[in-house]
């Protein structure tokens, strides 16, 4: 108890308000913080002096689960370390748990990864460009966004019979092979997908309100990006072009042509937070196109390669990689030649922006604070896991 | 034990679906159109004079010499506040739920639809639970503040409905210091933002009731420099004066008389939403940022009357602008001698006369109705603006923008003869009339890039 109470006043005493000066929480319960996350802020009226991430609130041990069961039985488990975009988290565990293993998925297997992959991305850049409309104050786009939101999920719970924790990958391949006329099902959602792109366009994305509040603002350089390991959609608003998908290829992805989007400074300046913002919609374009490709050459054969029952990797350590929704998806795992991991890690996106956000933080106003924390896409049990 | 409540309202209405639509429909219908018809049969005697001659002709009582007159004339007064005031939690519960459904229909969703008939009782039901709600009063409040603040914004919602004239006669009384008392008036809604930001003791109601003061106190200034625009072109403050010197038809309203006038009332609108504190200029209780601001720490019935007095505060809004620039109740090619020979010479004015104050409340209640439709619209559609772009709009355009249309309009009505205004006000209002065309296209346009828009009334 003693040391919760030293941890939090570590917290409080990197803000030191002088006279004029307030401490507020904005958090853990707040509408905008996206979870229980807790910035404590220092602020002179609207200016904010300095605002300081309190992780933690979201901590369920789940790197330590991971070393309490065995290989297989930890796939669920990941679901929960980024319920908006579980299917990466899935397929990191599995990239990493297979690498140990020596044995690599059937195509058509990576071909469903892919697919699922892309549809999950879509879902959760529509969680993050709506909730980011909706931190500016436009409550209508939100509402699209999880309408349109819901027609993936619809689709995703066809392929895996969930529609937010899917589990749906496996060591070693996927769980379910695709349904009968799903594919045509997700065509017709793409076709839809694309025209409506340009209606959100429309709606939110050029509203002169909107880009007044994000251009120039909470802007990131592509140096600060790259020191603060800044990851996924974050790096490449700040001008960076990295993704894991084209760079270092994994999975069905050197089969596939598509764009990495990259903040250009269009109607700011480089790296502010509607760069961050206008790579996640394009990003959504990208999805539909790679999820096109791959419905159209999807390959015939097993969705699941021969593994043993029982997984007994030998002792050794490797690394699984994946682009996730909030960018790159790291899982780390030792091996002692057991059931079970002997040591797993998971780096995620949404922990690495935490860091930049006191940097960001100093001379804002109370609302940049908001549209910074929302352009950064941070989801809390990411952050804590 | 089990307690079953007898007058559950929705397993009632579910048992006698007639029931529902019949309560609907009186609510709907019957409360406005009784308060409406109360206020007719008021009106016609809202003045001493009429007092006194209604109460010789049939009492046979001289009141004006009566010892008890000042009481009879408060007595009277109050019944014609208790008329207004009830009109202002009607208007107030059910533009909540014209907002919901309208706001259901732009986000594909449906919106309240249990309740009554279309979910119409919605409002009702909202109403009845929150003043059954325990009223909390944090400890560390000021208790005596935090209790009276709502009241300061109750009171600037309710004075503003004095002079805010609903028809040729139905006004409560015509002052005429009618502009300058309103835009006076209204601002008791700040004192109930700040005192009740600064009572709750809350950081978020604290910047809630700080932001809430300086833009209401802010935008007071291009709002109250463009209500004098109308008040240049009349010739008076008087509401009624001011609707009166319009004229029923779009080329004779205010609006449209010269250019200068049309961008003071974009002006007036742009700040009564400030003031108003409606999207994009919610910054006072801006959710996401400040939870709910101002009345974060307000529940039961002081909350109850908060959020009243913020839809409530719409009509004032749009009635306001309907009066100045609008028209008002100006009926096309009525003109004021009409009403004159329609009252004839009784004491009890003739059934015409009712009939042409029907008529021109209508006229009103649709305009202002149109009106509160484009607030609730653009609410529901824009972003929120931050607080420094709120002021740089305020002072660097609004505030000298109602300057020079101030001006303009001065040597407006000192240089230009009355012929060039007629012509001015055709042209402008087929400019605006050109406009609404093109909207209307272009939104047209808009519904077949997505391949249509669907109208879904199976849930209605």
């Amino acid at each position: 108890m003693a040391i919760d109470l030293e941890l939090d006043r570590h917290i409080l005493q990197r803000t030191s308000p002088t006279e004029e000066e307030i401490v507020v929480n904005f958090g853990p319960q707040h509408p905008s913080t996206h979870g229980v996350i807790n910035f404590v802020t220092q602020t002179n009226g609207e200016v904010i002096r300095r605002s300081v991430p309190d992780i933690g609130y979201l901590h369920r041990g789940l790197e330590k689960i991971g070393e309490q069961v065995p290989y297989p039985g930890y796939m669920p488990f990941t679901d929960r370390i980024d319920y908006l975009a579980a299917m990466f988290a899935n397929e990191g565990y599995a990239a990493a748990v297979e690498r140990l293993l020596g044995i690599d998925a059937p195509p058509r297997a990576k071909y469903l990864r892919a697919i699922a992959g892309e549809l999950c991305r879509i879902s959760n850049h529509f969680i993050s460009v709506g909730t980011m409309a909706q931190d500016i104050g436009a409550a209508t786009p939100l509402t699209h966004a999880l309408r349109e939101r819901e027609s993936v999920n619809d689709l995703l719970e066809e392929l895996c019979g969930a529609r937010l924790t899917f589990n749906y990958h496996r060591i070693g391949g996927v769980a379910f092979d695709v349904p009968e006329g799903w594919a045509d099902k997700v065509l017709r959602f793409l076709d839809h997908l694309d025209s409506y792109i340009q209606e959100w366009d429309r709606l939110i994305t050029f509203n002169k309100i909107f880009v007044k509040r994000l251009a120039g603002v909470g802007i990131i350089t592509r140096a600060k990006a790259i020191d603060y390991g800044l990851a996924g959609p974050n790096l490449r608003g700040s001008g960076v072009n990295f993704d894991i998908r084209r760079d270092m290829p994994y999975g069905a992805y050197p089969d596939f042509d598509f764009n990495v989007p990259v903040g250009t400074g269009r109607v700011g300046i480089l790296g502010d937070c509607w760069d961050r913002y206008f790579v996640r919609v394009q990003e959504i374009v990208e999805s539909s196109k790679i999820v096109r490709q791959a419905l159209a050459k999807l390959p015939d054969g097993d969705i699941q390669a021969k593994v043993a029952r029982k997984l007994k990797p030998e002792a050794g350590e490797a690394v699984g990689r994946v682009e996730s929704a909030r960018g790159e998806m790291l899982y780390y795992v030792v091996s002692d030649g057991s059931e079970k991991a002997y040591r797993l890690r998971v780096r995620t996106g949404s922990f690495m922006a935490m860091g930049i956000i006191e940097e960001l933080s100093s001379g804002i106003m109370v609302a940049d604070l908001i549209a910074i924390i929302a352009s950064l896409d941070v989801v809390a049990p990411e952050v804590d896991r | 034990m089990k307690i079953s409540l007898a007058l559950d309202s929705t397993s009632l209405t579910r048992r006698y679906p007639r029931l529902a639509v019949l309560v609907t429909l009186f609510m709907a219908f019957g409360l406005p159109l009784g308060l409406y018809v109360a206020a007719l049969a008021v009106f016609p005697f809202n003045r001493p004079e009429l007092l006194n001659a209604a109460a010789k002709e049939w009492l046979g009582w001289e009141l004006a010499a009566s010892p008890y007159r000042n009481l009879v004339y408060t007595g009277f007064l109050l019944l014609v506040a208790f008329i207004a005031v009830n009109y202002t939690a009607v208007f107030g519960g059910v533009s909540t739920w014209v907002e919901r459904r309208v706001a259901g229909r732009m986000q594909s969703r449906i919106g309240p639809n249990r309740t009554g008939a279309a979910g119409f009782l919605a409002w009702v039901a909202d109403a009845v639970k929150m003043v059954l709600k325990e009223d909390t009063i944090p400890a560390s409040a000021d208790n005596l503040l935090f209790r009276a603040a709502p009241y300061f914004s109750m009171v600037g919602l309710l004075l503003p409905f004095v002079v805010l004239p609903f028809g040729e006669s139905t006004v409560v009384a015509d002052m005429n210091v009618g502009v300058f008392y309103v835009t006076a008036v209204t601002a008791f809604v700040v004192v109930g933002i700040l005192v009740s930001g600064w009572a709750s003791n809350s950081k978020w109601a604290l910047f809630g009731g700080i932001r809430g003061a300086a833009q209401v106190l802010s935008y007071e200034i291009p709002a109250g420099i463009s209500l004098m625009v109308p008040v240049l072109m009349a010739g008076t403050l008087s509401l009624q004066g001011i609707v009166r010197a319009q004229g029923g038809c779009p080329w004779e309203w205010f609006v449209f008389q010269n250019p200068a006038a049309t961008v003071a009332f974009i002006i007036a609108v742009t700040s009564s939403l400030a003031e108003g504190n409606r999207t994009p200029f919610d910054l006072p209780e801006a959710e996401s940022e400040l939870v709910a601001g101002y009345h974060a720490e307000y529940s039961g019935f002081r909350l109850a009357i908060f959020l009243m007095v913020e839809w409530a505060n719409m009509w004032i809004m749009a009635g306001l602008a309907v009066t100045l620039f609008l028209g008002g109740w100006q009926i096309p090619f009525v003109s004021h001698a009409v009403y004159e020979s329609a009252r004839g010479s009784g004491l009890v004015p003739a059934p015409t006369w009712f009939l042409l104050q029907v008529a021109s409340m209508l006229v009103f209640i649709v305009k202002t109705w149109a009106l509160v439709f484009f607030f609730i619209w653009l609410r529901w559609t824009l972003p929120r603006v931050r607080v420094d772009q709120l002021m740089t709009l305020c002072w660097k355009y609004l505030v000298p923008g109602a300057f020079l249309c101030f001006i303009v309009t001065l040597l407006w009505l000192l240089v230009v003869p009355p012929m060039a205004v007629k012509i001015t006000g055709i042209l402008l209002t087929v400019f605006a009339a050109a406009l609404l065309v093109k909207f209307l296209r272009d939104t047209r346009r808009n519904i077949d890039r997505v391949k249509g828009d669907r109208v879904d009334l199976s849930n209605w």
